[in-house]
Formats: structure tokens, sequence, C-alpha cells
């Protein structure tokens, strides 16, 4: 009990470096040498205890283990406490949490397992035997590939379990890519008559051609001629839900952005359906660059109107570039 | 019965100051004792054993001593349903065989009840 840690031997803190280990170690060993203390068996002992020290706090290994209690000052072993055992003897009670019900109140009891208990789980006491032993069955895990319209509409597709075994999936309106769909039930078969598992389909939304979402809107680019935006027009316009006619204010441009009310996804919240827009942002597509009619009247027209789209961006006035 | 002193030398990472603080917080629970100062305290083997699963923790996750306030209090709490359990398995099983027979069917299956 009142044996010294190592550190007392050589001299020490607890956080002494290597540095200063070795170097009080030296001191020590020279000055408690059996050869320099002849017919002093007390100096002998002192020099034993210091490199046993030595041998124990020199090693970054050895002396992290002793840090921790794991040997003791010898090296040795030392029996480690687990604190679950204890915890659950006697001994533990007095870590209760308070307010630990009186298990004396059986109300209590069955209030409490009645609500959240893990039923028939595992049983422990022997003599009950393996047909007592009753287990959920494993959750079996897939992917399901889908396509976007159908992520954003909701529907049912079709899922191979197995070879032979097949499950329509529904799937919910506005499923996020890498969503996980949890099937009670249909996972691996349970044991001794314990529930099967449930399986867990991970969606990926595949990505579309011209469809895009956030959160509960849909976005898209829509090309449109020099002449619809110009002028205006009533275009057909794809939605998740199917084509709907739009109309491009006159003298639109490319960026112009559009909404389509209500023609996002839509979805039941707290039995209220809200519903996500399409955003339609135009794309002046000229079509027509060598036709010479339109060359002719551009050519007139720009001496009249000049305009620099590029204003602004740094590169100088349209005449400056040229020059460059 | 275990002195404060034998505690503090068997781990070497363990500050008296911090052991003592741990008393206060009342994270460890030792029975007091006629002695003065951190001798007046003595402890059990589970005291022992709960000071080197604080160490162990703290050790492996760094946690500061409100976070570790958590841990224990959740620790606890475990350790008291796992109590608990194991007495109402105890008493099932001194039950007959008809009466343990009749619990199990009554026993919704895992996974039912939001379980």
């Amino acid at each position: 009990m009142a044996t010294q840690t190592p550190y007392e031997v050589l001299g020490v803190n607890k956080d002494a470096s290597a540095d200063e280990i070795r170097k009080a170690y030296r001191k020590l060993a020279k000055q408690f040498h059996p050869d320099l203390n002849p017919g002093k068996p007390e100096a002998e002992a002192r020099f034993k205890s210091i490199s046993t020290a030595y041998d124990l706090l020199s090693d970054p290994e050895k002396r992290g283990r002793y840090d921790r209690g794991e040997i003791d000052e010898s090296g040795a072993e030392r029996p480690r406490y687990s604190y679950r055992p204890h915890a659950e003897g006697a001994q533990g009670w007095k870590y209760r949490p308070e307010g630990e019900f009186d298990p004396a109140d059986l109300d209590d009891l069955f209030e409490m397992f009645g609500r959240g208990g893990q039923g028939g789980g595992a049983r422990r006491g022997g003599q009950a035997g393996s047909r007592d032993f009753q287990m959920p069955g494993a959750d079996r895990h897939f992917t399901l590939t889908i396509d976007f319209v159908t992520a954003a509409t909701g529907g049912k597709q079709r899922l191979a379990l197995s070879e032979d075994e097949w499950l329509d999936v529904t799937i919910p309106p506005g499923i996020d890519d890498r969503q996980v769909l949890r099937l009670k039930g249909k996972g691996g078969p349970g044991f001794g008559g314990g529930p099967p598992g449930d399986a867990l389909i991970e969606v990926h939304v595949a990505p579309h051609p011209w469809f895009r979402r956030e959160g509960d809107d849909i976005h898209m680019e829509l090309p449109v001629s020099l002449a619809e935006a110009v002028l205006g027009a009533r275009v057909p316009v794809a939605t998740v839900t199917g084509p709907v006619t739009m109309t491009i204010p006159k003298g639109s441009d490319t960026g112009t952005q559009l909404r389509l009310r209500g023609k996002g996804i839509r979805r039941k919240r707290r039995g209220a359906e809200t519903a996500g827009d399409q955003y339609v942002t135009l794309k002046v597509v000229i079509g027509a660059s060598g036709d010479p009619e339109l060359a002719n009247f551009l050519e007139e027209w720009a001496k009249q109107h000049p305009t620099d789209p590029r204003r602004g961006i740094g590169g100088g006035t349209t005449e400056g570039a040229a020059a460059a | 019965m275990i002195a404060f002193k034998e505690i503090v030398e068997r781990f070497a990472e363990l500050e008296s100051g911090e052991l003592s603080r741990w008393v206060e917080n009342r994270w460890i629970v030792p029975e007091a004792d006629g002695g003065q100062e951190n001798e007046r305290w003595v402890f059990h083997e589970v005291d022992v054993a709960r000071v080197e699963l604080i160490l162990d923790i703290r050790r492996e996750f760094a946690l500061d001593d409100e976070t570790m306030s958590l841990v224990l209090g959740l620790l606890d709490q475990v350790y008291s349903l796992r109590r608990q359990m194991r007495r109402l398995c105890h008493a099932l099983e001194s039950q007959s065989p008809e009466i343990r027979d009749a619990i199990r069917k009554a026993l919704p299956p895992a996974g039912e009840n939001g379980g």
C-alpha cells in the first residue's frame, strides 16, 4: 500500500517528459550504483527499484498502461474493474437516478414495460431452453432506382427482393434522392416465433434531362425563338404531371423566369395538401442566324439601336474590346 | 473499504483534486468516515470501478465536466433499467409454466408499439 509510484522513485512529476525522466534516472543511477556503494545493501535495493521504475517510464507504451492503471509499478497486470457487474449488483443501487421508481410498486413496472417494452426479447435463466428464445428477423437492405418524374409525383415501382420474390413499393410524392423507405415485416424471418425484420430500401432518383428539383419546386430551362421572345407567344411546356400551355410575355429575354403555380411537387402534410411551383427560365435560341433577310434587317436596326449586353462585365466597351 | 489515497495512487492519470471534485459533483459517492480532508471518505469496489469508467470515457472521448455529467446520468438510468428488468425477470422465472406462457403470449412482438 505504501509502495512508491515509479514517478516518486525517480523524483519526477507525473507529466515529466521522456528527457526529464532519463536525466533523473542517470543522476540517481550514478548515486546508487552498487559498484560505487560496495557493502551497502540498501543502495543496491534502491538501485533496483530505480531501474524498475525507469524501465517502466522510459517505455511509452508501458508508461501509458501504468498511467491507465492497467499494470502496477512492477509491470504486472492489474485486474481491471469492470463497472457493469458492480452497477447491476447491490452496490450499484446507490448510483440510481433520482426518482427511480419503487420496484415494489407493480403498477409502475407494468406501465413501464407496457409502454416501450422490448417484448419477447432474449430470455435469461437457463432452464427455459431454446424453445423460449424469440428474436426478430434481420433487416434486409435494398437499393431502388426510380426516374425523376416518379420521385416527384409518387407512384409504384417494382423491386426484386430475390430471384422469385417481387414487391411493389409505394413511392411517396416528393421522395428525395437516397431517402430510405422502411417496409415493415419484409425482412428476414423471425426466430422462434419472433416477428420478421424489415426491408430497408434506399431510393436513388435518376437525374432528368431537363427537370431539376429544389425542395418542392421544379426548375427547367425552356428554349424559345427570337420571335417568341420579342413578340410573345403561347407555348407548350412539360411539367411532371403532363404538358401545359404557358404564355410567354411580349419582350421576354434569355434569363426571364416564369412561374407555373402549383406545378411543382404536391404532397400531403398533416392532412393539408401543399404544392411547389415550376420555374421556367427562358433561353432565346435564334435558330436562323444564317438567314439573309434577318441579317439585312439587323444591319439597319443595329445602327439605330446601339446596345452593349456586356456592359459592366469588365471587358471594356465593345469598340475597346475589338481594338485589343 | 478503500481509502482516497489508494485510488489516486492506483491511477496515475488521476489527480487528487479531480477525485475530490468528482465526489463533490456526486459522480462518485463514497461513505463518510471520521477522518480529515480527503481521508474523511471511504470507497467501495463499485466506486473504484466507476472511477476507472470515468477515466476511460474521459480519455477516449475527451469530455468536459458538463458532458460527463450527462453521460453518467444516462448510464445510471440504463443500469437502473437493467436492475429493474432483472428483478422482473426473476419474478417471472419463479412463476408456474402456465403463467409464464400466458405472459409470453400477451407480449406484443418486438417492434410494435413503437418499440
